[in-house]
């Protein structure tokens, strides 16, 4: 029988447990127009693999628990202490130095704003989003870059107040796990598993 | 606000004099199930000796090492698939080794051959450029390519690259467009030239005899941009030989081929526009330090340098590549150009990054008609023709070889050969491609100095390549 590989570290090392890869059969691809003459094969590739956050485990990790860590230089020798970034940095790009993780929810909640934004209608395989995708990138007071999400309820335009919402039942410990929506919008309204945090 | 020092803002210096000799690219497709990667190759090296009467075998033993231009791994399904075509051109033992910077991977390799030769390593040397992305379908494609994003915090946004760069198009569109229905028409236009002039290119993918109206009534991919806006994902091949000036001469002796000088720089950006901060423009030589104090009042939104309107890495590609090659307006001083058109607006915002026109305007140069072969507007040649090859929209995308065709396409017009290159009805037969009736010399008049721009993704890397005629120079220890 068939299951989803799992994986766990333990004395530092990846234990892991089920399938993580599945066989399917090569199927030859032939010519229709030239006498089903034999062009190439397919390979199919279903692999799982182990991927590690490192330093940013922390923030993949609040998200799910309705918080947004974000990073800050607080290297007295650096010329640009007191940067503060989202996303997440481990070491200040400036002076490398580690960065300190500082929990910046409420300055999303408060003055989170669409910077930029496109509404796509396509996507790739494995989206697990709903269509049309609505990008948005948002600004906040202090920090000195801009986060690229989604936004799950309300129509994006460039000024527009959002607040961050957090997939806190059933996460999938993704980037996912964080989207965004107009001002005002009622708790009970939000997309399923998604609370305010 | 960070800053540069100005170490890091040193005009780069070759060596030696460096040459381009000849080059050569295989036909362009979406799908080439016919033949492998190294038939296209081989298809392009061959190109590249005829070009110059020589037998493959003779022009590769002039090589002495060499530079394979290939992004995206996973597509193929073949790792180190340079050891593999190095070994199908029959060019063991030499030294080679892979490059890859996404869409500026084969920008990115010439760069790499042009340092090789410059430092005096080799004398000759092949930069080659390939991408196979026929081996899945769109949507898995789609995914394949949005893994050049950050796996963590942007892949896995709908695993869509267009995505990442469209939010980009937008604040372009907002803030320098202010969202007006002409701009969407101007970057219709260029929609409408890039697949036309694709017509009179027998290697180009998208030929389409297209109007206004059928770009904007195209399928929305991400508003503002349709279908028609956005570059071909391809198939295909693409090479260059790199020397000095002693073996330039040798190679190219009673052939129509002369050496050009070749100059190549290279500028980088965050991979995630997220973390892109404010900094002041890094100034072109035609650009002075008050003409930009007003720009946010001019365009509201568009104080933030680069924010999400502007790539670095292509201005730096310009900042050091102009310097480098001494150009001081490509306006006047340039005579032929390619760009990296993957989107009709990223075009717009490349002729800002690149000094064609200042910041916020952009749009001036398809308005105006100068980036045309012939002026819609006067009915005159064009002041500086851009993607006369079709582009990314109309020949092709196939990544690690695009900068390298780009260079082709330029150095064909420096030559006086483009009609000879595109027009040879042999061609057109061979790739099973009809030539038009109405099919039109683009070659322009008494070219002789010319750039191509390949760019990556969201502008993660850009190279700027500057060809010349050797007599023709702007600057005497260029």
């Amino acid at each position: 029988m068939s299951i989803f590989g799992t994986v766990r570290v333990k004395n530092g090392q990846y234990k892991i447990k089920g399938d993580f890869h599945h066989i399917t059969p090569n199927m030859p691809i032939r010519n229709e127009e030239d006498g089903w003459k034999l062009m190439g094969i397919t390979n199919p590739r279903a692999m799982t693999y182990m991927h590690s956050y490192g330093g940013e485990a922390p923030f993949f990790e609040s998200i799910s628990q309705g918080k947004i860590l974000g990073t800050r230089c607080d290297d007295p020798d650096c010329e640009f202490k007191g940067t503060s970034y989202i996303p997440f940095r481990i070491h200040c790009p400036d002076c490398l130095s580690k960065n300190t993780i500082v929990d910046f929810t409420d300055i999303c909640k408060n003055t989170g704003t669409i910077h930029t934004f496109m509404v796509c209608e396509r996507f790739g395989a494995f989206n697990t989003l709903e269509k049309p995708i609505k990008f948005i990138n948002v600004e906040f007071d202090g920090i000195s870059t801009i986060l690229m999400s989604y936004l799950s309820i309300g129509e994006p335009e460039m000024g527009l107040r959002v607040v961050p919402i957090f997939r806190t039942r059933n996460p999938t410990y993704t980037i996912t796990d964080l989207s965004w929506v107009a001002e005002g919008v009622a708790e009970e309204d939000l997309p399923e598993g998604f609370t305010y945090g | 606000m960070i800053k540069f020092s100005d170490r890091q803002l040193k005009t780069p210096k070759l060596m030696r004099p460096v040459y381009l000799v000849t080059a050569g690219q295989s036909k362009f497709d979406r799908a080439i199930p016919e033949k492998r990667t190294e038939e296209l190759c081989v298809d392009a090296l061959t190109m590249a000796a005829r070009l110059i009467d020589k037998s493959p075998a003779e022009l590769k033993s002039y090589i002495h090492s060499c530079y394979y231009g290939h992004f995206a791994d996973h597509f193929g399904d073949q790792l180190l698939g340079e050891a593999v075509i190095h070994d199908r051109l029959g060019l063991d033992p030499l030294g080679n080794i892979g490059v890859k910077t996404g869409g500026a991977t084969g920008g990115s390799t010439l760069w790499e051959a042009v340092k090789t030769v410059a430092s005096g390593y080799s004398d000759c040397v092949l930069a080659m450029g390939w991408e196979r992305m026929d081996e899945v379908p769109t949507d898995e494609g789609n995914h394949l390519i949005s893994c050049a994003a950050d796996k963590d915090w942007e892949t896995p946004l709908g695993h869509i690259y267009t995505g990442y760069y469209a939010v980009m198009a937008q604040k372009y569109w907002q803030v320098f467009g202010k969202e007006e229905e002409s701009f969407r028409r101007t970057l219709a236009e260029i929609a409408v030239k890039h697949h036309g002039y694709a017509r009179f290119n027998p290697y180009a993918q998208a030929p389409m005899d297209i109007t206004v109206n059928d770009v904007l009534n195209s399928p929305v991919v991400a508003y503002p941009l349709r279908a028609l806006d956005c570059c071909l994902m391809s198939v295909g091949a693409a090479c260059a030989i790199i020397c000095d000036e002693d073996t330039a001469m040798k190679l190219t002796h009673n052939t129509k081929n002369k050496p050009l000088r070749i100059w190549v720089a290279a500028g980088s950006h965050t991979l995630r526009p997220a973390c892109r901060r404010d900094m002041e423009i890094p100034l072109l030589p035609n650009e002075s330090p008050d003409q930009y104090a007003d720009l946010g009042e001019r365009f509201p939104g568009g104080d933030r340098y680069p924010g999400f309107t502007g790539f670095l890495a292509a201005r730096m590609s310009a900042y050091y590549g102009y310097r480098m090659a001494g150009i001081v307006d490509p306006m006047e001083d340039l005579d032929v150009i390619e760009l990296h058109d993957a989107f009709t607006i990223s075009d717009v915002q490349t002729y800002e990054d690149v000094g064609l026109r200042p910041y916020g305007y952009g749009r001036d140069y398809v308005e105006s008609g100068d980036c045309y072969h012939t002026n819609p507007n006067t009915g005159e040649p064009g002041k500086l023709p851009s993607n006369l090859s079709g582009g990314l929209i109309g020949c092709m995308h196939a990544v690690g070889a695009t900068g390298i065709m780009q260079t082709l396409e330029v150095a064909s017009h420096i030559w006086n050969r483009w009609a000879e290159i595109h027009g040879d009805q042999k061609i057109w037969d061979e790739f099973g491609r009809e030539k038009p009736d109405d099919w039109t010399d683009l070659q322009v008049k008494d070219a002789k100095r010319a750039l191509a721009i390949s760019h990556a993704g969201v502008g993660s890397h850009v190279t700027a390549t500057i060809l010349m005629d050797p007599d023709h120079l702007l600057k005497e220890d260029a």
